[in-house]
C-alpha cells in the first residue's frame, strides 16, 4: 500500500499521459494536504500542473518565463512551511535554475519537489535546447538531492506519493507524451533508493532507468526465449541515492552488467552504477549505453531510442554483443579485491 | 514613408505566401509554434527582405548583418522564410521535425544554414545581441545585429540584464524588436505575469522606445530606420501585433500558440489568409 493509502492501477489510468497521471496523483495529494503549493513557469498546460491550478487556483503560482525566480519562489514558500511542486521542463529544471536549485533548495534542506518532465529525448523533435541529456548528471551533484526517473505513469505516481512523504528536496524527471505500462498497478512496493528487480537472470544483468526500464524488460524477455539466456533486469529508478546492494549483487551473481538510460552517458546512471562497482574492488564486464557525449538528433523519441542504442531491437543486440565477448568466467574474484 | 509602393505590394503578397508556407509547415512538422509564427511576419519579412544585410549563397559572409530569432520556438514560421531565402532547398520544409532532418521545431544554427545564432530557450537571444553588438564596435565593424524577441519571453530576468548592459555600454548598433502579441502559452501576458507598463520598463533601463503597429510594414520600416541611426541610447521597437495573424480561427487565441492541423484545417487556415489579403 502506497502513501496515504492511495493505489493507482492501469484502469484508473489509461489512455492517461505520463505527466497527466502525476497531475492527477498532485490533485489527490493536494486534496488531503492543505500546505501543498504549485509552481510553473508559463508551462503548466504542458506540464500537467495546469489540472493543480484548476482545481486549486489559490493554491498556484504562474511564475510566467521566469524559471530562477519560480525556483528562488519556491524556496522561500518552502522556508514558510508549504511544501512547493514545481513543474517546468527537465532543461529548464536542471540546466537554466541550477543555481537556485543547489543553493536555495538543496543548501538550505528545503522541501521543495521538482516535477520535471519532457526529460531525456522525450521531445526529441524539439532539438537541443529541450532536450535534456545532463539533469541526472547535474542534480546527482547536489547534495541532500534525491533523483528519480521512474520507468512508466504508474511508477510515477508511486515516485510523487514517495516524494511528499521524504522532507527534503526531491527531483523527478518524467517524459513527454505516453510511456508504455511496465507496471499494472502502484503496489509493487516502491521505495526510494530500492531498485526494483524486474527479473531474475544469472548470466548478465540489465540496469535501466526511465524509458529503457521497459524496453530492458521486454528484451529479456526475448533472449531468454530465443537465446537460452539469462537476463536479470533491474529497473534502477532511483538513480540517488542508489541501490549499491543490488549493484553489487548483480557484480557476483550475473558478472556482466549493461546500463542503458536516455541520458547523456556522462554523469547520469552508468556513471552512478560504475561509481558503486569501483569502490566495490570487484570487477564484471561492464558497459553503458546512452547519448554518447554529444548532443542528440532530431527525431521521434522513439526513433531516437533506436539511433542511440536503448530501444528493445538495440538492447537485445547489445547483450549479444556483451555474452558473445571472450570473458573469463573462471577466474577466482574473491583474489581481486 | 521609407517604402515604395511597390515594396508594399512586394512585401504583402510575400506576407501572404509565407503564412501560407507556415501553415503547411506545421502540417508537414505534425505539429508546430503557429501563433507566434504568424504574428512576426511583417517583421521577419522587413528583416529578410529589405534591411538586413545578407547574402544566401555566403551564409558565414563576414561582414553580414546577424538576425536572432530570440523567440526560437517560432520554427514553422522562420525556416520557410530562410528556403525561400534561397539558403536551402524549399523541399526540405517536407521534412520539419522528421527523424535526422536539419529542420527541428527550433532551428539549430550548426545545421541549418542563415541561422545565426540557436534559440529556443527563451530569455538568451538579447545578451548574445549585445555581445555581437559589443564585438562589432570593438573590431570597428559596421555589420549590425537584429534581434527578435518574445513579449512573455521579456519574464525572464536575463532579458533586463541585457538591457542594462545594452544601456550602460551605450550598444546602439542593434536593432531589438519586441513582437507584442500579447499572449503566452498559459494565457495572455498580462494574466500570467504582467509586463505593462512596459514601454515604461524599457524607458527606466535607459533605452528609448517606438510603439508601432507590427503588422504595418511603414511603420515597422520607420521605426527600423530610425534605430539605424540612433546612437545616444539602444532602441526597442514594440511591435503591437496579433498571434495568430490572419488565420480567424487562430487570432488573439493563446490556445493556439502550438498547435497540429490535419488536411481540412490546413485548407481553412489558408483560405483565412487568402481571404484576408484578397480584402485589403
Ligand atoms: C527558458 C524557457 N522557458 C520556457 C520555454 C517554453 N516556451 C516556449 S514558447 C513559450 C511562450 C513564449 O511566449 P512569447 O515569448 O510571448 O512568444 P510568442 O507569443 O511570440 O510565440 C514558452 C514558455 C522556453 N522555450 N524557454
Amino acid at each position: 500500500m502506497a502513501a496515504d493509502g492511495l493505489t493507482y492501477t492501469i484502469v484508473d489510468t489509461a489512455n492517461m499521459s505520463t505527466a497527466e497521471i502525476y497531475g492527477k496523483v498532485l490533485c489527490d495529494l493536494a486534496e488531503k494536504h492543505k500546505e501543498i503549493v504549485g509552481l510553473s513557469a508559463d508551462l503548466a498546460k504542458s506540464t500537467k500542473m495546469g489540472q493543480f491550478a484548476a482545481t486549486f487556483p489559490d493554491r498556484f503560482f504562474n511564475a510566467g518565463i521566469a524559471e530562477q525566480n519560480m525556483f528562488g519562489m519556491a524556496a522561500g514558500l518552502a522556508k514558510a512551511g508549504l511544501t512547493p511542486f514545481v513543474s517546468t521542463f527537465a532543461v529548464f529544471a536542471s540546466l537554466r535554475a541550477a543555481e537556485q536549485v543547489r543553493t536555495d533548495i538543496c543548501y538550505q534542506k528545503l522541501n521543495v519537489k521538482i516535477i520535471a518532465t519532457h526529460a531525456g529525448t522525450s521531445f526529441g523533435q524539439a532539438g537541443t535546447t529541450h532536450h535534456c541529456t545532463e539533469d541526472l548528471a547535474v542534480m546527482r551533484s547536489f547534495a541532500n538531492m534525491v533523483v528519480i526517473a521512474p520507468a512508466d505513469g504508474i511508477e510515477t505516481a508511486n515516485a510523487v506519493m514517495a516524494a511528499y512523504e521524504h522532507k527534503g528536496p526531491v527531483y523527478i524527471r518524467i517524459n513527454r507524451g505516453f510511456d508504455p505500462f511496465l507496471y499494472e498497478k502502484s503496489d509493487y512496493g516502491f521505495q526510494i533508493g530500492k531498485a526494483v528487480q524486474l527479473k531474475d537472470g544469472t548470466d548478465i544483468t540489465i540496469i535501466a532507468c526511465g524509458a529503457a526500464a521497459y524496453n530492458a524488460y521486454h528484451a529479456a524477455g526475448i533472449l531468454e526465449k530465443e537465446d537460452k539466456l539469462s537476463v536479470r533486469v533491474i529497473n534502477m529508478h532511483t538513480i540517488k541515492p542508489i541501490d549499491e546492494e543490488a549493484i553489487l549483487k548483480a557484480v557476483m551473481e550475473t558478472r556482466r552488467i549493461v546500463t542503458f538510460e536516455d541520458h547523456n552517458i556522462v554523469g547520469g546512471l552508468g556513471s552512478a552504477v560504475a561509481e558503486v562497482i569501483v569502490k566495490s574492488g570487484k570487477g564484471c564486464a561492464f558497459e553503458t549505453v546512452g547519448i554518447p557525449d554529444q548532443y542528440a538528433i532530431i527525431g521521434l523519441p522513439e526513433d531516437l531510442q533506436n539511433y542511440y542504442g536503448f530501444d528493445q531491437n538495440k538492447i537485445i543486440e547489445k547483450v549479444r554483443q556483451i555474452m558473445g565477448k571472450d570473458f573469463e568466467q573462471t577466474e577466482d574474484w574473491e583474489d581481486e579485491v | 514613408m521609407p517604402l515604395t509602393q511597390q515594396e508594399i505590394q512586394q512585401f504583402t503578397a510575400k506576407a501572404c505566401q509565407l503564412r501560407k508556407d507556415a501553415i503547411d509547415t506545421v502540417y508537414w512538422a505534425g505539429g508546430g509554434h503557429i501563433g507566434g509564427s504568424l504574428s512576426f511576419t511583417e517583421i521577419m519579412i522587413l528583416l529578410y527582405y529589405k534591411y538586413a544585410r545578407i547574402d544566401p549563397k555566403n551564409p558565414g559572409w563576414d561582414d553580414r548583418d546577424r538576425i536572432v530569432v530570440s523567440k526560437g520556438h517560432a520554427g514553422v514560421g522562420y525556416a520557410p522564410i530562410l528556403a525561400d531565402k534561397g539558403y536551402f532547398p524549399k523541399e526540405l520544409l517536407k521534412e520539419f521535425n522528421h527523424t535526422g532532418s536539419i529542420l527541428g521545431m527550433h532551428l539549430d544554427g550548426n545545421k541549418v544554414p542563415g541561422v545565426d545564432v540557436s534559440t529556443g530557450s527563451l530569455g538568451h537571444g538579447l545578451p548574445i545581441t549585445v555581445g555581437l553588438g559589443i564585438g562589432a564596435r570593438l573590431q570597428g565593424k559596421s555589420w549590425l545585429t537584429y534581434c527578435v524577441l518574445g513579449d512573455g519571453e521579456c519574464d525572464e530576468g536575463s532579458v533586463w540584464e541585457a538591457a542594462m548592459a545594452a544601456a550602460h555600454y551605450k550598444v546602439t548598433n542593434i536593432i531589438t524588436i519586441v513582437d507584442r502579441n500579447r499572449m503566452m502559452i498559459d494565457g495572455p501576458t498580462e494574466e500570467v505575469m504582467r509586463l505593462e507598463p512596459f514601454a515604461d520598463k524599457w524607458k527606466a533601463f535607459g533605452w528609448i522606445v517606438k510603439e508601432v503597429d507590427g503588422h504595418d510594414f511603414n511603420q515597422l520600416a520607420d521605426a527600423i530606420e530610425y534605430t539605424q541611426k540612433e546612437d545616444k541610447a539602444p532602441v526597442v521597437i514594440i511591435a503591437h501585433t496579433i498571434k495568430g495573424k490572419c488565420v480567424d480561427f487562430m487570432e488573439d487565441k493563446y490556445e493556439w500558440h502550438y498547435g497540429g492541423l490535419d488536411s481540412e484545417k490546413v485548407e481553412l487556415a489558408k483560405a483565412c489568409i487568402e481571404k484576408h489579403y484578397c480584402e485589403l
